[in-house]
């Protein structure tokens, strides 16, 4: 997954569009944050969430963090083998430790993201 | 006299290096408007010797000098004397929370000891290092079944569960638009026809107790299949005693299961400090309230202890934690460690037997006097409703007067245990009391209700 | 001298048989016409708990003991904990039988002895915090924080006010945005400025009719004296709002100022930090809070009332009273040891405490500052904050790596990493109850430990049982009990 194509939350998440499914992640400024994470726990198939609102937490040793829906969806698929795999998380943190396929309800959402560039100096890069 | 040190060649040394003129100047930093300018008006200072007298003189004799039949939450239960012994140790009792852990393994092996012997003893797949008391522990349940369950609108509580519980509840959820709804106990149990009716499809947990206020035992088992069937997590109350004799918490397979865990080595102390248990299914650890131990290796692979899932706790998750708990009580925790080791599986049936067979001794001595009933026809485990002729309040105060400390009588609490009651009292009894102590009491009641 | 066979776990020494604590036979006879517990009720056989013999389990015990560093054997200079002496004579005056067999349901007329010591206490807590309303029922501070706000959040609704929101600094402990949350409330954290006190203009800009409360320790966690603190209260007092003062750090200003003096119209004690209360290894405590009159309708059930005409003390519920905050009164045993140490020293004892309290901190600070960076300047109150930023940048050693050291040359490590406002904090608190000879060798050991090779620090500590628990696998994995189970 080519970063320069992603969606970005002010949250730290991630988001690449494929026709209308929103696959969400967290980034490796957030894993990098974190340092050693101990425990993700993921969101429920079926349910359905808002933008803002905590869809999974992830855990390290120093932190206990919400991860948000950057934009609203049902919940189609989660990547239920990453907690007992959270090195992934470093290793890959945009293609193989995805961490949830949201049904895109509406497109228009992605406009509140940032690209790239823009997440780069959020981060104050 | 207040354990200093310097001389005043040392403060003056001390000043210079700070390169201030006096120890007033240090305090410069709050502003002159603020300063109290006189001083502290408390009673002036006395010796220790001054102090042991006052406090001799007016604190007066133990329990008034009388036998103990309270009960209603905390009891008279015999502590041995190694449990004084080895928590007395300054080493235990004026270390600090286990933060750093090379510094403390001794705390947080003994701390893992006491969530493995809770585990043990409540048949739970595990125990944290203890919250305050039973009341909060009831509240904690409630809070961390609502985060289990993601339901916040409505709790169904028995209203057997002690009142004093169920109003810790109420001031816990009053701001938080929680619906508490208590299911009467008529009878002296709850039903499975009431609680089923009572629970709905937001309904976050079932409270309740075993042996609940009463000291009667409920149906845990139809309970909380009504619990489960509901959607909800049932959350036990029960007696730390008990498991010497009736089935555990983990037995009956309630989701969360807390109690006082006064009866296992902690005086009585007029109500604090206690011990609050918790304990839950495994699935639910990172959910839990309190600090946890856990263990681990080192860097050179030894075996050993630290605090666990710490990001959980308000230091670190701040307005997201699972508690605003800091400070707990470990240190009855180290007693209920010690107690545990010495009194062992043996011990504790034998305490558990000891104040079931005493209880039954004295309800069917007390019952022979005319008028004088058992309140509630149901099985029960060390203490009993009786009922009498006349108001409680009088009965009490006048056993009293003879020497015999018996209750709480029920009116105390109001009407939230029922109506009608006014006549009506707990008599407790533990393995400490004699059959001459209950004998003497039956007696004494027998002049109370015939004079 | 170590023994590891006798700390080895309870379990790995249990042999089935053992025992220790025997019990008489019983001396009743066995009734009948008295309902019995069904078999349904009934256990299945022994618990599993371990068997084991009484010279076992004291060594057991007495080995332990021996892991841990207490105020008893070491210097213990952790910011915010107050780690003063335990005097021993309050160990003995709070057994006395006639306050740890009191049984809180005993006959009013048994107990007046006990409820005059309580009443006495809620008197002195009133003047030492020039707040006449006294609560004794909290068990801990972060309880005495919670029963405030929910007393405060209970006279804003009895005035018909919808107050939702409570302000507290970003240096505060976690116990207030925690305890503000349970309360229901919306909390919002302020930054403030960079000499570490409340920013005015910040503070301004988030006063509004929503606010219900703001939240601060005086000290602060910095170790400093909020100089606007009267300033800030007019503000809040101005905008509608109550001030909290957290009472963590009173031993600082005993005798000086009072909460009620500066402004403050609710705060906590803890008195396992500022009354000599044991920490007991994570507790018990105790969390009176003391609340201007107003405000004193409202406060938990029960306190302690006296009627003169009847010379005669009782338990009471306050006529708003949000209710009970845990069963029966309070934690009685902590609160004795509170009032036996406030009746041993007298207001000027409790002065000189503060006192000396704040002349060892500013001492330490003094010997520290040359080479270890106090962002926060050359004075303090009772605790001052010292940065290992610049030492981490030079030589990559942490406040974590230095705290691990102090452990090698017999000292407590200070509180590290708070408050958060800090980068590599080392939070240090000496107390009164310390030498200046202790202060000597634990400024000369920093000192030492600053210039040593990175990988003796990184490596520490060296001498102690275990090093760096590998924290990660354990919260990972959590094994929470023995054999597996958990």
């Amino acid at each position: 997954m080519d970063p320069e194509t992603l969606y970005f939350a002010k949250t730290h998440e991630w988001v690449s569009v494929t026709g209308n499914v929103a696959t969400v992640g967290i980034t490796d400024f957030a894993v990098r944050l974190l340092t050693d994470i101990v425990y993700l726990s993921l969101p429920v198939a079926g349910k359905v969430y808002r933008p803002g609102q905590a869809l999974g937490e992830v855990e390290s040793v120093k932190a206990v963090s919400d991860i948000y829906a950057p934009v609203s969806g049902e919940v189609l698929e989660v990547n239920s083998g990453l907690p007992d795999q959270l090195q992934l998380l470093s290793e890959s943190p945009f293609e193989r430790a995805w961490i949830v396929k949201l049904k895109l309800s509406d497109a228009s959402e992605l406009e509140k993201l940032m690209n790239r560039a823009q997440y780069l100096q959020h981060c104050g890069g | 006299m207040a354990y200093l040190f310097d001389t005043p060649e040392q403060r003056q040394r001390m000043l210079e290096a700070i390169g201030a003129a006096s120890v007033d100047e240090l305090f410069e930093q709050i502003p002159r408007e603020l300063r109290l300018g006189r001083e502290l008006s408390l009673p002036g200072a006395v010796s220790e010797l001054e102090l042991e007298q006052d406090l001799q003189r007016r604190l007066g004799q133990a329990g008034g000098g009388g036998v103990c039949f309270l009960g209603g939450g905390v009891y008279d239960h015999f502590i041995p004397a190694v449990v004084d012994e080895l928590t007395s140790r300054g080493e235990f009792y004026t270390a600090y929370t286990p933060y750093q852990a090379e510094a403390s393994q001794g705390t947080l092996q003994a701390f893992y000891e006491y969530q493995t012997l809770i585990s043990q003893l409540s048949g739970m797949d595990v125990s944290n290092a203890s919250l305050y008391e039973g009341g909060t522990a009831v509240s904690e349940a409630v809070f961390m079944a609502m985060r289990v369950n993601g339901r916040e609108g409505r709790v169904v509580v028995a209203g057997s569960l002690h009142p004093e519980y169920r109003q810790v509840l109420r001031t816990y959820f009053s701001r938080l638009g929680t619906e508490i709804v208590e299911v009467p106990a008529a009878g002296g149990v709850v039903s499975v026809e009431s609680c089923c009716a009572a629970l709905t499809a937001d309904t976050t947990a079932l409270v309740l107790q075993q042996p609940n206020f009463f000291g009667c035992l409920e149906d845990i088992a139809g309970l909380t299949a009504a619990a489960h069937a509901a959607g909800a997590l049932a959350i036990l109350a029960f007696d730390p005693l008990s498991p010497g004799l009736l089935k555990r918490p983990g037995d009956y397979g309630v989701d969360i299961a807390v109690a006082e865990g006064q009866p296992l080595g902690t005086p009585l102390q007029f109500g604090g400090p206690l011990l609050g248990i918790f304990t839950c299914r495994s699935e639910y650890v990172r959910k839990m309230p309190g600090r946890l131990i856990g263990r681990t290796v080192d860097r050179r692979g030894r075996e050993c202890f630290v605090l666990n899932l710490q990001a959980r706790e308000q230091h670190i998750r701040r307005d997201k934690a699972t508690s605003n708990i800091c400070t707990n009580q470990g240190l009855l925790a180290l007693r209920a460690t010690v107690f545990l080791s010495v009194v062992g599986p043996r011990g504790l049936r034998q305490m558990a037997e000891l104040s079931h067979e005493k209880a039954r001794y004295a309800a069917a001595s007390l019952t022979r006097l005319p008028g004088v009933v058992l309140k509630y026809e149901r099985s029960f485990f060390r203490e009993f409703v009786l009922e009498t002729p006349l108001p409680a309040t009088e009965v009490l105060t006048a056993l009293a007067a003879r020497g015999f400390n018996v209750g709480p009588e029920l009116s105390r609490f109001g009407d939230s245990l029922g109506e009608g009651l006014e006549r009506c009292f707990l008599v407790a009894l533990t393995e400490k009391r004699t059959r001459a102590e209950i004998d003497a009491l039956a007696a004494a009641l027998g002049e109370v209700l015939s004079g | 001298m170590r023994n590891p066979t006798a700390t080895r776990l309870l379990f790995e020494m249990s042999e089935s048989g053992r025992g220790t604590v025997v019990f008489p036979k019983s001396d009743v006879p066995r009734v009948t016409g008295i309902p019995e517990p069904c078999a349904e009720h009934l256990a299945g056989g022994l618990l599993p708990l371990p068997e084991l013999a009484e010279p076992d389990v004291v060594r057991h015990f007495v080995n332990l003991s021996t892991l841990n560093m207490s105020v008893d054997s070491h210097f213990y200079p952790l910011g915010s904990c107050t780690m003063k002496y335990n005097p021993k004579r309050h160990e003995r005056l709070a057994r006395l039988p006639q306050a740890a067999a009191s049984h809180p349901y005993q006959q009013e007329s048994q107990i007046q002895g006990l409820l005059s010591v309580l009443y006495e206490l809620q008197g002195m807590l009133a003047e030492i915090s020039g707040l006449p309303g006294v609560s004794l029922h909290p068990a801990a501070g972060a309880q005495g924080e919670l029963t405030a706000l929910l007393t405060a959040a209970a006279w804003f609704r009895h005035r018909g006010e919808q107050r939702t929101r409570v302000l507290f600094p970003a240096s505060a402990h976690g116990t207030n945005p925690a305890s503000a949350a349970l309360a229901g409330f919306e909390c919002v954290q302020l930054s403030g400025g960079r000499d570490g006190f409340v920013d005015l203009s910040e503070l301004r800009s988030q006063l509004d009719d929503r606010v219900a409360v703001f939240m601060v320790t005086n000290p602060n966690t910095l170790g400093l004296f909020e100089k606007d603190i009267a300033t800030i209260a007019g503000m809040l007092h101005e905008a509608g709002g109550l001030v909290y003062i957290d009472g963590a750090n009173m031993n600082a200003i005993l005798g000086r100022t009072r909460p009620g003096d500066f402004g403050g119209d609710m705060m906590h004690y803890n008195v396992h930090k500022t009354f000599t209360g044991p920490h007991g290894a994570g507790g018990p405590g105790a969390g009176p809070i003391a609340v201007r009159d107003f405000l004193a309708p409202f406060l938990p059930a029960p306190v302690v009332t006296f009627d003169a005409a009847r010379n005669w003390y009782s338990l009471a519920s306050p006529e708003h009273s949000i209710g009970r905050m845990r069963s029966f009164f309070g934690n009685v045993g902590i609160l004795l040891r509170g009032y036996c140490y406030i009746r041993t020293l007298g207001g000027r004892g409790l002065r000189e405490a503060a006192d000396c309290a704040v002349l060892n901190a500013n001492y330490l600070l003094s010997q520290v500052r040359d080479f270890l960076e106090v962002p926060h300047g050359n004075r303090c109150m009772h605790e001052f904050v010292a940065s290992a930023k610049r030492l981490k940048e030079q030589t990559g050693v942490t406040a974590m790596d230095i705290a691990k050291r102090l452990l090698d040359y017999g000292f407590h490590a200070p509180t590290v990493y708070f408050p958060l406002v800090v980068e590599e904090a080392l939070m240090m608190e000496p107390t009164e109850t310390e030498s200046l000879a202790t202060l000597d060798a634990f400024a000369a050991a920093l000192r030492e430990i600053c210039s040593e090779p990175s990988e003796l620090v990184k490596g520490a500590p060296h001498t102690t049982a275990v090093c760096r628990p590998d924290e990660v696998n354990a919260a990972r994995k959590p094994i929470l009990c023995w054999s597996g189970q958990c």
